[in-house]
């Protein structure tokens, strides 16, 4: 069998933000790029992103820059994100927005003329970026049509718009190959026909976004099947911290054909307020000590914070995510939820439906038009919904490569460390953007002083076979109920609240799925047929499921992202670890690995107070790193 | 409450394929792209069905429904009758690669067509102004999700393999109205090439498009009707006529 075969410098896994502005950078530093996605362009799962993109540019409050961006940051995180990773996309984010402007993109604007700014949890100022609540979309298209803009360039000058940069839609990476230890390609189908292709390269992108469908419940679509993370830790690379997952507090809980879909958090920025089904606004039970400080704990207060914030503390529906996502589980476990098990959510009591229609736009559009839910006039039935993974490819901070594999780099949500335990909303977008743009830039730099590594006969060989095995077997398993059955264990076992005992057994039981995922046969032939696809995905979200479960069992505290029923507080010691998994061949290992220590001149940003508690006395007393 | 509902589902490929009958279960609330992927996950393992989302957001699912184009994430198992057989086919006006799938790389071909945005050269980044009331013309058409169900229903295309060619069809219509009304894009004459390049002239306005448009855009009354008449206007203007026949001019 002859396969078809591409030669590129740099290759693009994934084309949602952080492969987009990665394509971008690489081409314009003169190199061939290719840019491979599971959908079709522009269908990636950044479209979702409804709030915005933070970035301190203080166009609406001018106390905003980069140092109060950091600082909301790494308290978001709950002092666990990379210090570096957290210090560059504050510094950079206003740049990458303002940027995307020069390529077209048009935000909302303030009186001024400038890009507006809203307010959303953890954020200190309004900050975001928005236009609508559409923001990620305007975000792809933005990229969609600067590569286009490239091509038409690229066009120009060669007679061929597909010389510079190529996009592969609906084509799956099975392997990133490797030779002589650095990055050599990628192995993988086209979804259309069945088709395998491989890709020579000397540096690989990987910009695959999220794990959401290893979870029953998730805002994630199809394509949340860590394919990033999973492939990354076949070919050698780390996964740091993948017990950090973000459960969005406000997913739909009803009605069925809605359920997972998120409720943006600017419903609650514009006014929107939590109630339990005793009417009461239960928010002001849940401010943690150390956020007490910044949100007001009586009604009259958060009510006038929507007026005045120079003078008011914020209403606590809008304290981090993780926070309220806790307080919402915590009230519908007391017997206070709805009847589907969730809370309620209301924005028709405070704001006028029209200004709701105008400021959430297609929030009103798509519960009315999915079911039939208006929410200018009745609430709206909520719960937490598996959103965004924290943990992701260990990396450079500077370069996005990923650590121990030459060539390899990751950007956006499959890299971990920027956010620590707890992502605030709207940094991912701004992440994608500094990122996606510092990933781009690196492998140009690698390419251009590493040269070519062709890929050798045995590796294609090998990463075919693996392609036509589920064809061969008979009467094997079903990937779709064995993806099922993943689903209620990570979903029962390894969800929103943890303990030691069930996170035991979810690891046993994983490993037991993952014994009878080897044996996983196939329908009909390779043509676009989504049994064999999801035989791939299953795969990847099975090794996606493993570390996070060993990752959860071996943090003995409750921080962000990660509760455990049986270690219910924070503890100053696993705030200086990160939990590392690599890959065996076999199994998943995790090791714990010292978090890097802040310099002074970040550490010096933060009250001494607030530090003290987060930190041990006698990190305080060090005072960070020189 | 779930009950049994019947549908009709296009199955084959580009060389052959017909309607295949199923009776499925469908819950309260669902859309017809949950009983889709119920059939895919029970009795049809290898059933072909784009989605991503399935909010309504990115464009994936759009077929054809009782002969509606529509997206399948949008359209309520509810709003059809109880007795009623659901017919699900692929979109009429792309080739078909299996199933419910189409090839729709004619669209990805004419969005490489369109001339790009042009950014003032003396504007800094950050340096830009601009009304939000003048930026809402373009955000309207910023809005498409690019389902193309537009391009679907376009009686232009629709049955006309021959006319796609030369027309760009109602998606492309409103990037280069978007791009034309910008506040701040420098490249003249869009108008123009929208007319004599991507075959705005070949519409005759019966909105089917806008009619099937998820996001509510207006694309006839909002992009391609304002376009038309300046390129009418610029036409049969005498003075402009004269003005094009004494020194070639550039810009409308």
């Amino acid at each position: 069998m002859t396969i078809e075969r591409h030669n590129y410098d740099v290759l693009i896994i994934g084309a949602g933000g952080a492969g987009l502005r990665a394509a971008v950078e690489a081409r314009e530093a003169g190199l061939r790029v290719a840019i491979i996605c599971k959908s079709l362009f522009g269908k990636a799962h950044t479209v979702m992103a409804e709030g915005g993109a933070a970035a301190s540019m203080g166009n609406v409050n001018d106390n905003d820059n980069w140092m109060v961006h950091f600082r909301d940051t790494m308290r978001g995180g709950k002092f666990l994100s990379h210090f570096r990773m957290a210090e560059l996309h504050a510094k950079e984010a206003p740049d990458r927005i303002w940027e995307l402007e020069t390529w077209g993109a048009l935000f909302d604007r303030t009186k001024e003329g400038k890009i507006s700014q809203r307010n959303f949890g953890g954020h200190e100022y309004p900050r975001l970026a928005h236009v609508g609540d559409r923001t990620g979309l305007e975000l792809i298209r933005t990229m969609q049509q600067k590569i286009v803009a490239l091509q038409q360039k690229d066009g120009r000058d060669t007679g061929d718009m597909e010389s510079g940069i190529k996009v592969f839609a609906e084509l799956t990476v099975t392997d990133i190959l490797k030779e002589n230890g650095k990055i050599s390609g990628a192995y993988g189908y086209w979804r259309e026909t069945g088709a395998e292709v491989l890709f020579e390269a000397p540096a690989v992108v990987i910009a695959t976004g999220g794990v959401g469908k290893t979870f029953k419940i998730t805002s994630n679509s199809w394509e949340g099947t860590g394919d990033g993370h999973a492939l990354a830790l076949k070919a050698g690379a780390n996964l740091v911290d993948m017990e950090f997952l973000q459960f969005h507090p406000t997913g739909m809980v009803w009605p069925p054909s809605v359920r997972g879909i998120l409720v943006t958090e600017s419903v609650r920025g514009e006014g929107g307020v939590l109630t339990n089904n005793l009417g009461e606004r239960f928010m002001f039970k849940y401010i943690p000590d150390v956020f007490k400080d910044k949100y007001a704990d009586n009604e009259a207060e958060a009510d006038r914070w929507y007026e005045d914030q120079d003078n008011n503390r914020r209403p606590p529906e809008l304290l981090p995510r993780d926070e309220v996502a806790r307080a919402i589980n915590t009230e519908v476990k007391s017997g206070r939820g709805t009847e589907h098990g969730g809370v309620f959510l209301d924005v028709s009591k405070r704001i006028p439906a029209e200004t709701i229609k105008k400021r959430l736009p297609s929030m009103w559009h798509q519960f009315y038009e999915l079911a039939g839910v208006d929410i200018t006039k009745e609430a709206m039935e909520v719960g937490p919904t598996c959103h965004y993974v924290m943990g992701g490819v260990e990396v450079d901070p500077d370069t996005a490569a990923a650590v121990g594999v030459p060539g390899l780099f990751a950007a956006g949500e499959v890299a971990g460390g920027m956010h620590g335990s707890n992502r605030l909303g709207g940094n991912s977008l701004t992440d994608l953007l500094v990122f996606g743009r510092r990933a781009g830039a690196a492998a140009a730099v690698y390419v251009k002083s590493n040269g070519k590594n062709p890929v050798s006969e045995a590796a294609v060989t090998a990463a075919a076979a693996k392609i036509q095995a589920p064809f061969d077997r008979e009467g094997g398993e079903n990937s779709y109920s064995l993806h099922a059955e993943l689903q209620e264990i990570t979903h029962n076992l390894v969800g929103i609240i943890r303990t030691g005992t069930e996170l035991k057994e979810a690891i046993e039981k994983i490993a037991e799925i993952r014994k009878r995922s080897a044996n996983v046969s196939v329908s009909g032939g390779r043509k676009f047929n989504p049994g064999f696809h999801l035989a791939f995905d299953l795969d990847n979200m099975l090794l996606v499921a493993e570390s996070t479960a060993k990752s959860a069992i071996n943090r003995e505290e409750s921080r962000g992202g990660h509760t455990r029923d049986d270690f219910s507080v924070m503890n100053d010691k696993w705030r200086q670890i990160n939990n590392i998994s690599s890959f065996d061949g076999n199994k998943v290992n995790i090791r714990e690995q010292a978090l890097p220590v802040m310099p002074k001149a970040l550490f010096d940003l933060f009250d001494i107070h607030e530090l003290e508690k987060y930190m041990t006395p006698e990190e305080i007393a060090k005072g960070g790193s020189n | 409450m779930a009950r049994n509902i019947k549908l009709r589902i296009w199955r084959g490929d580009s060389t052959d394929g017909g309607l295949k009958d199923v009776v499925v279960e469908a819950n309260e609330g669902e859309v017809v792209l949950d009983v889709i992927h119920r059939v895919q996950a029970t009795q049809m393992g290898d059933l072909a069905v784009r989605w991503n989302c399935k909010a309504g957001k990115c464009g994936s699912c759009s077929m054809e429904i009782n002969g509606k184009p529509r997206l399948a994430c949008m359209t309520q198992v509810a709003s059809f009758g109880e007795e009623e057989t659901i017919t699900v086919t692929p979109l009429r006006a792309f080739p078909i690669i299996k199933d419910l799938v189409t090839d729709v790389s004619f669209n990805y071909k004419k969005a490489m067509e369109i001339p790009a945005y042009e950014h003032p050269k003396e504007l800094a980044p950050g340096q830009a102004r601009m009304e939000q009331i003048d930026v809402e013309r373009s955000q309207e058409f910023r809005k498409c999700i690019e389902c193309f169900l537009c391009q679907d229903v376009c009686h232009v295309v629709r049955d006309h393999e021959e006319n796609k060619k030369s027309f760009a069809g109602p998606r492309f219509f409103i990037r280069i109205a978007e791009l034309d009304m910008h506040p701040l894009d420098m490249l003249k004459n869009r108008k123009k090439t929208a007319q004599e390049e991507h075959g705005l002239g070949m519409c005759n306005i019966t909105k089917c498009c806008t009619e099937v448009c998820p996001e509510h855009i207006r694309i006839t009354d909002n992009a391609i009707i304002p376009m038309k008449e300046r390129v009418v206007d610029i036409k049969y203007d005498p003075a402009r006529w004269l003005g094009s026949k004494i020194r070639r001019r550039e810009g409308l």
